[in-house]
């Protein structure tokens, strides 16, 4: 065998292998998306229960009082970023890192007019190295996240501030659309948007008092939202990983093929030639 | 003998979802015995036991906090977190007892001291569930 079409061999077993990985890693994801899909829709039921009675309460009471609700000038600005632990997801998270440094850039001069909340290692590192300012992390998220393991991250974000250490707070993660699919999003948290639908509520009697009620709720709907963006963003994350994995079996296959056919053709001119060399020596002696 | 709805819902999942005669929890400002045609209400509630009566049955659920809304045929209940009786893991409510309890006994800053208390009220919650089945 030529050297040369040892080397081929030995590229296309590499390739298959690294084929087989990517295509097991894709049936991973897609089996994890189908769950965090699960659980996104089995969050649901919450936030928007939440979100009604809180919705009942400003419209049922006027003049609701509550620093939630408040617009303040801004001098400071929050920053919940939603990332993943692990790479080999395609843009997930570079999509939503740009997203943040760029609105950063646009709207701060110094490091003194926001601070970063981060979830995922990824998000963590990017800003670490950049030694913007963290001040809170989570990093080894399950793939099924529960509400305890972002709770102590959400309520920092949310008492922060409500004692005023930022005046608006954006949450920034991959919103979920398809498998295909995630639009990196940016939304406003705090203060809370006026929360009007034109529902028809009942009358409620609160216990001790529509304020009393409203300084439980405010809190926990704020962080229910940040728990439903986690839950979105994990759903992006397998349907991005599963994509990119996807699209890295179909390019494995493709440069296998070709270097077969390398290999193939290779192989058949060493054996052409071989012909051809017996057939001049056995000319030759004749 | 008149029924209504009862749910009990964690952003994880719903727990809970039958149709009962009487439900008793503990909201902030007291306890509450709720029947059916109740006046709409809506009240904060403590760490504490929720009583389900049904059919002449009972089922008594570890509700860690949230919120209770009343309306006439139904009832909703929003928490962080809430277990069935026969849920409970005793083992680990006891560990988070024993933890909670070293916690306060080491008496750290006020933040720490705060959460050490309320993770000793939700063992002690999962744990006077358990026992009462």
């Amino acid at each position: 065998m030529a050297k040369g079409m040892r080397d081929i061999k030995r590229e296309i077993k590499s390739k298959q292998s690294m084929k087989q990985i990517t295509k097991a890693m894709e049936m991973v994801a897609a089996s994890k998306l189908r769950r965090a899909q699960g659980a996104a829709t089995a969050a649901r039921p919450y936030a928007d229960k939440l979100k009604e009675v809180v919705a009942s309460i400003a419209a049922g009471t006027k003049d609701v009082k509550h620093p939630m609700l408040e617009t303040r000038p801004i001098k400071k600005t929050g920053y919940l970023v939603i990332t993943s632990d692990r790479g080999l997801a395609g843009g997930y998270n570079a999509n939503i890192l740009r997203k943040v440094t760029q609105t950063i850039q646009e709207k701060h001069t110094s490091t003194d007019e926001y601070v970063l909340f981060v979830i995922g290692r990824k998000g963590r590192d990017y800003f670490r190295r950049r030694s913007m300012p963290i001040v809170e992390e989570v990093v080894g998220l399950s793939d099924a996240p529960t509400f305890a393991d972002i709770k102590t991250v959400a309520t920092a974000a949310v008492q922060k501030f409500a004692e005023g250490a930022y005046d608006e707070l954006y949450l920034y993660y991959n919103q979920f659309v398809n498998a295909i699919t995630q639009i990196p999003t940016e939304s406003r948290l705090l203060p809370l948007d006026e929360i009007s639908e034109g529902t028809t509520v009942s009358a409620y009697e609160y216990e001790p008092s529509p304020e009393g009620v409203l300084e439980v709720l405010l809190p926990k709907y704020a962080e229910t939202l940040i728990y439903s963006a986690v839950l979105d963003g994990k759903a992006s994350e397998f349907g991005a990983r599963m994509t990119a994995m996807g699209s890295a079996t179909k390019n494995a296959t493709k440069m296998i093929n070709q270097l077969t056919l390398t290999y193939n053709r290779a192989r058949q001119a060493a054996i052409t030639q071989e012909i051809s060399e017996i057939v001049a020596g056995a000319n030759a002696q004749s | 003998m008149s029924t209504f709805l009862v749910e009990i819902v964690t952003p994880e999942r719903k727990v809970y979802q039958e149709t009962a005669n009487m439900v008793s929890v503990t909201g902030v400002e007291g306890e509450l015995g709720i029947l059916p045609n109740h006046i709409p209400l809506v009240t904060p509630l403590r760490i504490a036991p929720v009583t389900i009566k049904r059919d002449g049955k009972v089922d008594i659920v570890a509700v860690n906090g949230g919120f209770i809304e009343v309306r006439k045929d139904k009832i909703v209940i929003l928490a962080e977190s809430a277990e069935l009786a026969q849920d409970i893991n005793i083992e680990r409510a006891e560990a988070a007892k024993q933890r909670a309890q070293q916690r306060l006994a080491a008496k750290q800053d006020e933040v720490d001291f705060r959460r050490a208390e309320m993770a000793m009220q939700r063992a002690m919650n999962r744990l006077n569930v358990r026992q009462k089945i």
